[in-house]
């Protein structure tokens, strides 16, 4: 594949994911603030946004160790909340499967909700690029996010006390997952899958340590799958 | 509510950096070229339009914000998010939409 092709897809990258960073700032400078006001040093603080890289779950640890739950119980109930990330990782296999081992380590440790949905929208619509072209899509994505996700860790550790609750940060969360799944909800399908993993999620948030957001995610995939294979059959039979 | 052993903090981190891995791992670094069942495949299409709302949901209906009580401005907002985002497929626009909202509604309503 010619260097310039894969130069071209690594840009589409930092395109993708460059929108991302007007609302991942403001969730790494609330995790550093909701960390620092629990008792992390800025140490601390910043190993968690290197190490673990995962927003919903850094905050589900944080919020865990300050109820001083057993610490097994933190590790496990914040993996849940990842457990998405297996989901991810199987479903960029197809494309990714045969890169280079330490290429796919790279991809699993910057593997996030953003990255991930940039990503594999962008290899459904374009089935034909060759492996090192996906993999430069996928560094593009990240490349503008990963850095200002640490940076802004420790901007908000350091400033954290300072922002008003009147900012309404905690709804940056939401607002980012909200506008990603939208435009993925292309057929009947997604819609199916998405509305049942909503209502199991909202049916299931009397249970403990996250357990209903695995059972509502199963759901909605399994009916999604189902709703495309009679949308096939009707399909085939018209 | 502050005194977090730090002991305790840094297992946590080590474990949670690890498992983090693990789970971002193990298929693409498991399963490798092998190829997949469709029924697999099928299932995982599904995946981020089925977790990523069961995510969203409860923060929407009950924000941890306001003390879990639902809230007009964040329901309001989470609406144009949604609406913006099916309307023009663009997510930058959805989010701009969504926050522009929150902070109209917070400041007539809030």
């Amino acid at each position: 594949m010619a260097p310039e092709t894969t130069k071209s897809t690594y840009w589409q990258g930092v395109r993708a994911g460059a929108p991302f960073i007007l609302v991942l700032v403001p969730f790494a400078v609330l995790f550093g603030v909701v960390a620092t006001e629990a008792g992390f040093t800025l140490i601390e603080t910043f190993a968690y946004s290197a190490l673990v890289v995962a927003g919903a779950a850094q905050f589900t640890a944080v919020q865990l160790l300050s109820e001083h739950a057993p610490t097994l119980i933190i590790v496990a109930t914040s993996l849940a909340v990842n457990l998405r990330m297996a989901m991810y990782s199987a479903s960029l296999t197809p494309h990714l499967g045969r890169a280079p081992l330490g290429k796919r380590a790279l991809v699993a440790y910057l593997m996030v909700d953003q990255a991930y949905a940039s990503a594999i929208l962008e290899y459904e619509k374009h089935p034909e690029w060759s492996i090192p072209q996906k993999l430069a899509f996928y560094f593009g994505a990240v490349s503008p996010l990963f850095p200002l996700w640490l940076i802004f860790t420790i901007v908000g550790a350091l400033v954290g006390h300072a922002i008003p609750p009147e900012f309404a940060l905690d709804f940056a969360v939401p607002i980012t997952f909200l506008a990603m799944i939208a435009p993925m909800l292309r057929t009947g399908a997604h819609v199916a899958a998405a509305l049942v993993s909503i209502a199991v999620s909202l049916a299931l948030a009397f249970v403990p340590y996250s357990l209903g957001l695995l059972v509502a995610g199963a759901a909605g995939m399994i009916v999604g799958a189902q709703v495309e294979l009679m949308m096939e059959k009707r399909g085939a039979q018209a | 509510m502050r005194e977090i052993a730090t002991l305790d903090i840094w297992i946590v981190l080590i474990g949670l950096g690890v498992g983090s891995f693990g789970l971002r791992f193990v298929f693409l670094g498991l399963i490798g070229e092998r190829p997949m069942p469709p029924w697999v495949l099928r299932h995982l299409r599904y995946t981020a339009v089925a977790v990523l709302p069961a995510l969203v949901a409860p923060m929407v209906a009950w924000p941890p914000a306001t003390g879990g009580t639902p809230d007009a401005p964040r329901l309001i907002a989470a609406f144009v998010t949604i609406a913006a985002g099916l309307a023009t497929r663009n997510v930058l626009v959805a989010i701009l939409s969504g926050a522009s909202t929150l902070y109209l509604m917070l400041y007539l309503l809030g």
